[in-house]
């Protein structure tokens, strides 16, 4: 194992400690901070590990979450919920990714752009199962006290980036993180030396979606209520992009790192600036993409002090 | 008559989308950007007809030929100085970048327009015209004809004049087209700033059709994805085949369906037309 996997895993075991010292409003922000987690390393997967532009997250994200939203308001308990969530999840994906993978690039981009698009619009019409643009009212868990809610939640995000993280480093380590990286780097070579580029592909997808529906299902119980326009909010699909890039798209370290910065910036811009906080983070992707494209991992003190070079 | 009635419908609707998507198509086609603030453009654009119509009573007419040059400006400027630096990286920075201008411009204009649904109301109104039953809107009727015109503007502009045949050539090859003397970065940004203008002339047009919000810009750029595959990329044919295509669509599964799964089955149809023809109808490499 690298030492920045070491380092990621140790920080995150570190997090668990929140609920020693923090009130019920720390913990809401830890939570999340961990969702979003989930989310980079999820992204991650598929985006830096492959290098295939998923838009698709937002898609995940809403699925997970109203497929549990649906479970629990038929009465089934919080765990079996989300574990069906994940599977249900994992097999959809691999299936879609095995169809949707065979583009490539813009075309890529644009059809897991348009999976949320026809999510949402299935989930707005049917009114019966999932209440349509009125959103769906999901009952209390646990429902003893707030602080227990919120200690409780906090553990079940963190959790479940815990498990995110492991499997995401696994994959890094992994014949699996191996191919794809292979075609990253030229897909058509990667199928010449017999590398099944389709499985690999279909593997990763599915990978990055089930975490990011788990975390859906997880902020729907959390949340009691959601709706369409909420959960598959295309915000969903791009903030995770900008935490990756800006930590430094690849390693899961810099992912996780991007995105607890992400998480600071935007809290701190939403406390103050509430009525122009779409543009403060639009003028933040700006100034990343052009001035700092490989995220802040690729920022050393030695950077600074090396002469201009013309490349 | 109810057959006519959505024929008549489908291609009035299909010209307009077809002038939504030009700009967007021009932009993918030459620069290989999907130029995701295409949608704000169409409503910056409402935003300026429906401003000179309320202060000065300047009809939307006349209001095309402001937005044009100022909408070219605009675009022209925000390639040279921004897009022009990441134009050779991948899919994944031009189109974050594309979304975070996005975000900044929609921001803008609901900070200082508010997020309210306008209208723009002619006074007297249009009224419509009727043909052996079926019912045409002559303000509807008039924008689609405009549509047609700038549409039919920009064709000519790409196969008769000299700029034209440069924007072509970039498209077409890169690299032939930098050894055979184009500058293409100019070429870039002049590419942008007409797709900008399009996008503004199609927004003074919506502004007649449609009630003017920040919030519809999302929608805007929707139909331009789909409209842009299903013609096939970067040609003025394949923006109009496009578009009539997915106005017909629409009607017909409006009428079939209801209006609520009209957008569901564009964006089905567009992942099958992705997965099955992503050249789209009219597609081949080349403009024009």
């Amino acid at each position: 194992m690298t030492r920045s996997n070491v380092a990621l895993l140790a920080l995150l075991v570190c997090f668990a400690s929140l609920p020693l010292f923090g009130g019920a409003y720390a913990l809401r922000l830890g939570t999340t901070a961990c969702m979003y987690s989930i989310l980079a390393l999820s992204w991650n997967v598929v985006g830096g590990f492959a290098g295939y532009p998923s838009f698709a997250t937002a898609a995940f994200f809403g699925f997970g979450a109203y497929m549990t939203g649906v479970l629990l308001n038929m009465g089934l308990p919080l765990l079996p919920s989300e574990l069906l969530t994940l599977v249900a999840s994992l097999l959809l994906n691999g299936l879609l990714g095995a169809v949707l993978l065979r583009l490539r690039g813009h075309y890529f981009a644009i059809a897991s752009l348009s999976l949320v698009e026809v999510l949402r619009e299935l989930v707005n019409n049917a009114t019966d199962l999932t209440g349509g643009g009125m959103g769906l009212n999901i009952p209390l868990a646990s429902g003893s006290g707030i602080m227990a809610d919120a200690i409780f939640f906090f553990y079940a995000m963190w959790g479940l980036l815990l498990a995110t993280a492991v499997v995401v480093v696994a994959v890094s380590m992994s014949k699996l993180g191996f191919g794809l990286s292979c075609i990253r780097q030229n897909e058509t070579a990667a199928g010449m030396v017999g590398l099944n580029a389709t499985l690999y592909k279909s593997i990763a997808f599915a990978l990055s979606a089930c975490f990011v529906s788990a975390a859906g299902g997880i902020y729907a119980a959390w949340v009691h209520y959601i709706d369409p326009s909420d959960v598959f909010d295309v915000l969903y699909s791009i903030e995770p992009i900008v935490m990756a890039l800006m930590g430094g798209i690849g390693s899961p370290l810099g992912v996780v790192g991007g995105a607890l910065l992400y998480f600071g910036l935007e809290e701190v811009v939403w406390r103050n600036y509430i009525q122009i906080h779409t543009g403060v983070l639009g003028v933040l992707i700006v100034l990343l993409l052009l001035f700092l494209p490989h995220g802040l991992t690729s920022l050393r003190p030695r950077i600074l002090f090396r002469k201009v070079k013309h490349v | 008559m109810w057959v006519a009635q959505v024929l008549v419908n489908a291609l009035v609707l299909g010209c307009l989308y077809a002038c939504i998507s030009i700009g967007f198509s021009l932009v993918w086609g030459v620069l290989n950007v999907i130029n995701l603030i295409h949608g704000s453009f169409i409503v910056l654009g409402s935003y300026l007809a429906f401003g000179l119509y309320q202060s000065m009573s300047i009809s939307p007419w006349y209001a095309l030929i402001v937005a044009a040059p100022l909408f070219f400006v605009f675009g022209y400027l925000l390639q040279l100085l921004l897009l022009n630096r990441v134009i050779n990286a991948p899919v994944l920075v031009t189109l974050t970048l594309t979304f975070g201008l996005d975000l900044i411009l929609n921001n803008a204009m609901i900070y200082f327009f508010k997020a309210d649904y306008r209208k723009l109301t002619l006074n007297p109104p249009m009224g419509s015209l009727s043909l052996f039953g079926v019912v045409v809107p002559v303000d509807r009727l008039i924008a689609t004809v405009a549509a047609l015109a700038l549409t039919g503007l920009l064709y000519l502009l790409l196969r008769r004049l000299r700029v034209g045949r440069a924007i072509v050539a970039v498209r077409l090859d890169r690299d032939a087209a930098v050894l055979m003397g184009v500058n293409v970065k100019s070429i870039h940004a002049i590419a942008f700033g007409l797709g900008a203008a399009l996008a503004g002339c199609a927004g003074v047009l919506m502004a007649l059709i449609y009630p003017i919000s920040p919030l519809t810009s999302s929608t805007f750029l929707g139909k331009a994805f789909v409209v842009c595959v299903l013609g096939g990329l970067g040609s003025v044919s394949g923006a109009l085949a496009g578009g009539l295509l997915l106005a017909l669509v629409e009607g017909v599964g409006t009428t079939f369906l209801g209006p609520e799964y009209a957008t569901t089955l564009s964006f089905i149809l567009l992942i099958i037309f992705l997965i099955v023809r992503p050249q789209g109808l009219l597609g081949r490499k080349g403009f024009e």
